[in-house]
């Protein structure tokens, strides 16, 4: 039997740690605000699901997918009919089925990327953006016949306990975040990773030496679909407390689209750092039109200068770092420790020299 | 039943017609592949920014109609030129994937501009042709279609015809040709590369501006325009991404199929079906016939 967990090295072990204690005792001691936890923190988390979804498809596949949001709906609704028909399930164990139905789902049209590639892959999944939408919207079935078109989500709990504060559903999504990326992790750094990487560098090539496309292919967009879907779910149970397809429409497709891309393909961290730069980006944008220019500028202008920066970032990271922010973090890195350890060379010839 | 068929052809040709629409936006698609082979993604995003400041330069400026349109083509022209200065051509070694989103980022970049210089409030486009019935043809065939729809059509058809002759028969046709092909090869035989993708994109930026002006006369301009231009990717995929014709059939059989599809199985599912239809008529002929009914077949080496 292959290990279920990869070796890992001492700086993941020190990575893991101070990820952990920065989320699990630092924020919660210092962050006492509830706006930072229901319209950052928790929408940052969810969307950093969903992202790693996208990353595994195109970062690692190299599919061009524009679905995310689908998929997303698909697990939220999911997940309100599971808790809604089937209590016994339990909150996680509703949410991993959910994760499987918006699974299969990903299975059935990531059947396309068998036979093609590119653009026309991205046109075949832009039909389960709008097939799964449309579904939901239109059978009643799966929004218990409610006629208002938006639904307040249940309250989540887990083993009898009620997680509703703003600060007990961080831990929820903390919690589903770090087991999945930790699973992400595994998954691409083991055969399963090696054989995703080998189909997005030639898939052609990758056939020849025995990596069965079918399978590869397959096993990417339902994993990937099952990240969103999970996500999907925790972002309508935390984030928004509601339930409505309108909240999963083509435009956060391509907000996850842009959070993967920017923060780098082909990275599990790139997710988190390109999450955090599209939700605050527009935060910060907003609080400079506020105490800058003192809501001298419309709102609209506002949201379509971000809309201008998202894209010219998008074609200046095409150009000049296609491998987006995660990469300038690990060069900046990498400009640190030749800083450090060339001063430490330098100080220990000057040792010598003493002697 | 003769009632019955007569429907079903007004339904057809309101469909076949309202595919032209898609087949406007498609071309400009088309073009730009055929020159370059690089999928712009930014068309719909082109399309909603020329006919927003087509009508920009009309309503807030009281610029008179020809000239706006003229002002709105030379636009586009400014616009293709920055593309291809700053896109494009740092990108010319780049893969098929970066260059496609590099321009999701150029059409992110061009509503953004849009919506700032504009506004973002839906603004009404008068061309001075109806979207209503054409008497003389409600009273003659008993079909009622719009004038619209008509104008539309022949617009499309003559834009086509235009294209084609271009390519086919004028020397920047064969040079526009011999880019798509293969660039490095075109550029050290001495065609200017840069000349013709600037040639390419004003020319899809045009195409975009009339594409616009249909489609912002039926449904008002605004952003939705540019979910609408989405429904050209499907376009593309029937009929193939290299192929003129292929842009136009394509849009007749998913203008067709889809506004008969909502006529008759439509209703059985709640309406709206629309919204996916195309997609889903894609995907089959991706299983079928990848390269789209006049493409050419995709050869992928090693």
């Amino acid at each position: 039997m292959k290990p279920v967990f990869m070796t890992y090295t001492k700086k993941d072990l020190i990575n893991l740690a101070v990820c952990m204690f920065l989320s699990v005792l630092i924020i919660p001691t210092f962050i006492k605000t509830e706006y930072w936890y229901t319209s950052i923190l928790i929408p940052w988390l969810c969307l950093a699901l969903a992202t790693i979804g996208q990353q595994i498809v195109m970062g690692y596949t190299g599919q061009l997918a524009l679905g995310a949001a689908g998929f997303m709906a698909a697990g939220a609704f999911a997940m309100f009919n599971l808790i809604l028909r089937v209590p016994d399930l339990g909150f996680v164990g509703s949410l991993i089925v959910s994760g499987l139905i918006a699974a299969a789902f990903g299975i059935l049209f990531g059947l396309p990327s068998l036979k093609v590639r590119g653009i026309y892959l991205m046109v075949a999944t832009l039909a389960s953006q709008f097939f799964i939408i449309w579904m939901i919207d239109k059978f009643g079935w799966f929004k218990n016949y409610d006629s208002s078109g938006i639904i307040t989500a249940q309250d989540i709990v887990i083993l009898g306990k009620p997680f509703t504060t703003p600060l007990a559903m961080y831990f929820v999504c903390l919690a589903v975040t770090t087991v999945l990326t930790l699973l992400a992790m595994n998954m691409a750094r083991g055969s399963t990773g090696r054989n995703w990487m080998a189909v997005r560098d030639m898939d052609i090539a990758a056939e020849s030496m025995g990596v069965s496309l079918l399978r590869t292919k397959v096993q990417a967009f339902a994993i990937s679909a099952f990240y969103c879907g999970v996500a999907g779910a925790l972002f309508a149970f935390c984030y928004l407390k509601s339930l409505e397809p309108v909240a999963f429409d083509i435009k956060l497709s391509f907000k996850i689209l842009f959070m993967c891309i920017l923060g780098g393909l082909g990275t599990i961290n790139g997710a988190f750092i390109g999450a955090a730069f599209i939700l605050l980006f527009p935060v910060l944008l907003n609080a400079i039109g506020n105490n800058v220019f003192h809501g001298a500028i419309d709102a609209t202008i506002i949201s379509s200068i971000e809309q201008v920066i998202f894209g010219g970032l998008m074609i200046i990271f095409m150009i000049y770092e296609p491998l987006g922010m995660a990469k300038l973090w690990e060069n900046l890195k990498q400009i640190i420790k030749s800083k450090l350890s060339s001063s430490n060379i330098r100080s220990l010839k000057s040792v010598k020299e003493k002697n | 039943m003769v009632d019955e068929l007569l429907f079903f052809m007004e339904v057809l040709v309101g469909g076949l017609l309202a595919g032209t629409m898609y087949s406007l936006v498609a071309l400009g698609f088309v073009l730009i592949f055929k020159a370059s082979a690089t999928f712009n993604f930014s068309q719909g995003a082109m399309v909603f920014f020329s006919v927003l400041a087509f009508c920009g330069f009309m309503q807030d400026f009281n610029i008179p109609f020809v000239l706006a349109f003229i002002l709105a083509a030379l636009l586009m022209v400014v616009v293709g030129l920055c593309t291809e200065r700053f896109v494009l051509r740092p990108l010319m070694n780049a893969s098929e994937d970066t260059v496609l989103m590099a321009t999701i980022g150029l059409g992110y970049v061009l509503e953004g501009l849009a919506q700032a210089a504009w506004g973002v409030e839906v603004r009404r486009l008068d061309l001075g042709i109806g979207d209503f019935p054409v008497p003389w043809i409600a009273d003659n065939l008993k079909l009622f279609i719009s004038a619209l729809d008509i104008t539309a059509g022949l617009v499309a058809a003559i834009m086509i015809i235009g294209l084609f002759l271009l390519f086919k028969y004028t020397k920047i046709g064969l040079g526009l040709r011999a880019v798509a092909d293969d660039a490095g090869a075109a550029s050290s035989i001495g065609i200017p590369l840069k000349h013709i993708m600037l040639l390419v994109w004003s020319a899809a930026g045009v195409v975009a501006l009339v594409a616009g002006c249909m489609w912002g006369a039926r449904a008002g301009v605004q952003f939705a325009l540019v979910d609408l231009a989405l429904k050209a990717l499907p376009v593309l995929i029937i009929g193939g991404f290299s192929s003129i014709p292929g842009a136009i059939i394509g849009g007749l059989i998913i203008g067709a199929v889809e506004k008969v599809l909502e006529v008759y199985i439509g209703p059985f599912f709640g309406g709206a079906i629309e919204g996916w239809a195309p997609y889903v008529l894609a995907i089959f002929f991706l299983l079928y016939r990848p390269e789209g009914l006049f493409g050419e077949k995709i050869i992928r080496r090693v």
